[in-house]
């Protein structure tokens, strides 16, 4: 890739990013752009600092697979938000999608396949999570209904058949290979934690590179220009509804994975982590801005968050609170810092 | 001439919306290397044609014909492949992106596996910006750049694709003169080059430089074709509205009341700086310059919206600092904003409610609205000003321009104040209609309020004013009384070009 044309002040797009850790000025600018990794730096600090627990190998590889399920989630959310668009039903599918793999490995039709028996399972479990990313981007599509209202149908109507399905019972992966992946690790890091790293990367590089990114971008921020530059606007959002629907899936089957089980609860609230996650990040519920390295600390900011009071021993409730009002503080500090100074319109 | 191959023609277009019948069997044809201006009222279809044309729309009936072939085109694409570009009245760029993507959007040059390649991109929209004259570099993000730059980005796009034939849509909106004369030579290269050009403008000066031909649509039919060199305004103007227009200046009466605001020393920031100047009752005052030049915010700045950072403001004589635009209505101010739709009208809501909204807190019989009270001042109005509305309970959306800008100053005459800011008060309605705006603004001072003009055409600012302002970037350059005012000064104050080292 030719990143040697240097751009013109900041752009968004992080393509130039990368360079940024030469001297401190420069990753003092870097951290202004990304406020939320200044907050994920302040808070890594302070918990070394506060238990002893926290600062460790072993706990860095917890916070990794812990925050690896919202944060797959969170890698299409940020795709489907810089669209101008929201997916509410990913708490939804995360629990169909752990429900299905973990019945149908045990399907007695399987019953000779060993541990193959898992391949048919999970392609299942993320065919659902696409065909409801599909079903979720074309109600959309050809019906121009609000996204919000679409996927809040969405994540009612698919909890619902979850279930259905399940009969409200729990499911056990008969399968003990599959539970095995969930604690397994590859190369000195836990496997779930490489699942998430590497897509990331690999998100991160459609978004910033590839002409389906910088569609992404142009539809959300002015929808009206994407589609007289002849963009196909509709497809074009259900392709990003899709791709937050298979991370949703592959969500749901790693986080079934580490139990060896599925509940019909599962994933419940996950739509709210994880665009809180996604939203403390930079990405705009409006479309039009955002970015994966964003993402990526936001969800290691709450990840951080939840382990350290954890460690610190703050009772549950109360982590709540503080990330509630965290999430407020962190967004009005950024608009602050965004803010046009005296100059703006007043309200 | 007539035995050139038209490089596209239209044949009976028609094209139906429900209920709307918005082009009713159109012939319109471009032949290379001509400037084919297009006209009409707002409402007369040209946007209409003009998407049907660059495939957004498709026509009911009527064929499209590219050098004599009979095309169909699907979508914005199609046409670009097809040789028609079409340059947007309102920006359409996506203003997070790039300069280079933005140009280029919906076709970035792809290397293997979907990723944008760079290279060619800076390498194509570089030489595209440097034949522009652009200050701006392919990186530069879109967001970062003035209106009039935008503006650029936008004609840009007319250079990326061989084109047969390129419309520009009210292209001049927002350019400066220096970037007006780059788009004139962009266009004399291009129909130098064999390229036909649609030119849609409603600045009648405009059109009479750069147009071979003029055709004029009217409610959705064609009017008639008119060779430039043979025609004038007033024949123009004929087709387009069926009557001519009456273009007289104002007379200014010089004597005015007494001073109603006094504004010495305003500033906000780097938007506008050491504004003063006072206005009379009885009396109008125009405040003219280019978009961005501040006049908006110093409409803003009165009305409480923003918050000086200098200079003190004098109404009748006794110091105000205005905080909120409650402050602003109760000491007598009102501001008719710039986007009628936007910031002035609740669409959704009628024709009553929209013009006592202000005052809707005060008129109560008990806990409820009293409907009589609000009824009375309704009607009150539309008498005064003349609103062509069916019944109190039409919702305004559905309303003309022209009345609906009506019903805007009509809410704010009802709160009875003594200074009347009026910030384009014609953008958007047809010629038609703002004339009778412009009667009713004079009509309104010679009734005693004091009434600023805010406008970017100049021969509104020169029909209503009893003085003009020019602006350049945020300070005042000049200020003309209705007598000393004529095109060519005021041009000069506007662009920053004082006097002397004025080029012609």
């Amino acid at each position: 890739m030719a990143e040697s044309a240097a751009g013109q002040g900041p752009s968004k797009l992080p393509r130039e990013l990368g360079k940024g850790s030469s001297g401190w000025s420069s990753s003092l600018r870097w951290l202004l752009g990304h406020p939320i990794w200044a907050f994920v730096v302040i808070v890594f600090i302070f918990f070394s600092l506060m238990t002893d627990d926290f600062f460790s190998l072993g706990n860095f590889q917890n916070i990794l697979v812990q925050t690896s399920t919202l944060g797959l989630i969170a890698l299409g959310m940020t795709l489907v938000m810089i669209n101008g668009n929201i997916d509410l039903s990913v708490g939804a599918v995360v629990a169909l999608a752990a429900s299905l793999t973990v019945d149908i490995m045990g399907w007695p039709v399987f019953e000779s396949w060993g541990n193959l028996q898992i391949l048919p399972a999970v392609v299942a479990g993320l065919g659902a999570g696409v065909l409801l990313g599909a079903l979720n981007g074309l109600i959309v599509w050809k019906t121009g209904v609000d996204a919000f209202i679409v996927t809040l149908g969405a994540m009612l109507g698919v909890r619902g058949l979850v279930f259905v399905y399940t009969g409200e019972q729990s499911f056990f992966a008969m399968n003990f290979a599959y539970a095995d992946f969930g604690a397994s690790s590859f190369l000195g890091l836990p496997t779930l934690a490489w699942v998430f790293l590497v897509f990331t990367v690999l998100v991160h590089i459609v978004l910033s590179r590839t002409v389906h990114g910088a569609n992404t971008y142009a539809v959300g921020d002015n929808r009206e220009a994407a589609v007289n530059a002849g963009i196909r606007v509709g497809p074009h959002m259900m392709i990003n509804f899709m791709i937050v629907g298979f991370f949703a899936a592959l969500a749901g089957i790693t986080l079934s994975t580490q139990m060896g089980a599925s509940t019909p609860n599962l994933g419940r609230d996950y739509e709210l982590w994880v665009i809180t996650a996604t939203v403390l990040g930079g990405t705009k519920l409006t479309g039009g801005a955002g970015n994966i390295i964003g993402t990526f600390g936001g969800v290691l900011a709450i990840g951080i968050l939840r382990n350290g009071m954890n460690l610190m021993q703050v009772p549950a409730f109360y982590v709540l609170v503080i990330l509630g009002a965290i999430l407020i503080a962190v967004l009005f500090l950024d608009k602050q810092l965004n803010r046009q100074g005296e100059e703006g319109l007043r309200l | 001439m007539s035995d050139v191959k038209p490089a596209l023609r239209l044949e009976g277009i028609v094209k139906t919306f429900p209920g709307v019948r918005a082009l009713d069997g159109v012939d319109f044809e471009v032949r290379p290397g001509e400037v084919h201006a297009l006209m009409g009222e707002n409402g007369a279809g040209k946007s209409t044609l003009m998407k049907v044309l660059a495939g957004m729309y498709q026509p009911n009936e009527g064929q499209i014909l590219i050098e004599d072939r009979p095309t169909i085109m699907a979508n914005p694409i199609e046409a670009k492949h097809n040789g028609v570009i079409l340059i947007h009245q309102e920006l359409s760029l996506a203003e997070q992106l790039t300069v280079a993507e933005n140009i280029f959007l919906g076709e970035l040059p792809r290397s293997r596996l979907g990723f944008v390649d760079w290279k060619i991109l800076d390498d194509r929209v570089g030489t595209i910006l440097q034949k522009l004259n652009c200050d701006f570099g392919p990186r530069t993000k879109v967001g970062k750049l003035s209106i009039a730059k935008k503006q650029m980005v936008e004609i840009a796009r007319a250079l990326t694709h061989e084109g047969r034939v390129v419309v520009f849509d009210e292209p001049t909106a927002s350019l400066t003169d220096a970037e007006k004369v780059v788009l004139f030579d962009v266009i004399n290269e291009l129909k130098a080059d064999g390229v036909g050009i649609v030119y849609i403008s409603h600045r009648m000066e405009e059109i009479f430089t750069i147009s071979d031909r003029i055709t004029v649509l009217r409610d959705g039919t064609y009017r008639g074709t008119l060779t430039t060199a043979e025609t004038d305004e007033d024949e123009v103007t004929q087709l387009m509205i069926g009557r001519s227009l009456d273009y007289s200046r104002n007379e200014s009466s010089g004597e005015f009341g007494d001073l109603v605001l006094e504004v010495a020393g305003l500033s906000c920031g780097k938007l506008f700086e050491d504004v003063s100047f006072n206005v009379r009752a009885g009396e109008v005052v125009g405040f003219y310059g280019l978009v961005g030049a501040g006049r908006t915010e110093i409409a803003e700045t009165l009305f409480g919206l923003r918050e000086p950072t200098a200079g003190s403001i004098r109404l009748n004589s006794s110091d105000v600092s205005i905080a909120s635009p409650a402050e602003a209505i109760a000491n007598g101010i009102s501001l008719v904003p710039e986007s009628r739709k936007e910031q002035g009208l609740v669409l959704g809501m009628n024709c009553r409610d929209n013009i006592t909204l202000p005052q809707v807190g005060d008129m109560t019989a008990g806990p409820f609205v009293s409907n009589g009270a609000e009824v009375a001042i309704y009607d009150m109005y539309r008498d005064r000003l003349d609103i062509k509305a069916p019944t109190w309970r039409s919702l305004v959306g559905n309303l003309s321009g022209g009345n609906q800008q009506k019903i805007v100053i009509g809410k704010w005459l009802a709160m009875k104040p003594r200074l009347l800011i009026v910030d384009e008060p014609t953008r958007g309605i047809d010629v038609g209609s703002k004339a009778e705006i412009h009667n009713l603004i004079r009509e309104l001072a010679r009734s005693g309020y004091a009434v600023i003009v805010i406008s970017s055409e100049m021969p509104e600012i020169l029909r209503v004013s009893d003085r003009v302002i020019a602006m350049y970037q945020g300070r005042i350059t000049r200020e003309f009384t209705a007598a000393e005012v004529n095109e060519d000064n005021l041009v000069q104050a506007i662009s920053g070009i004082s006097g002397d080292e004025a080029a012609a």
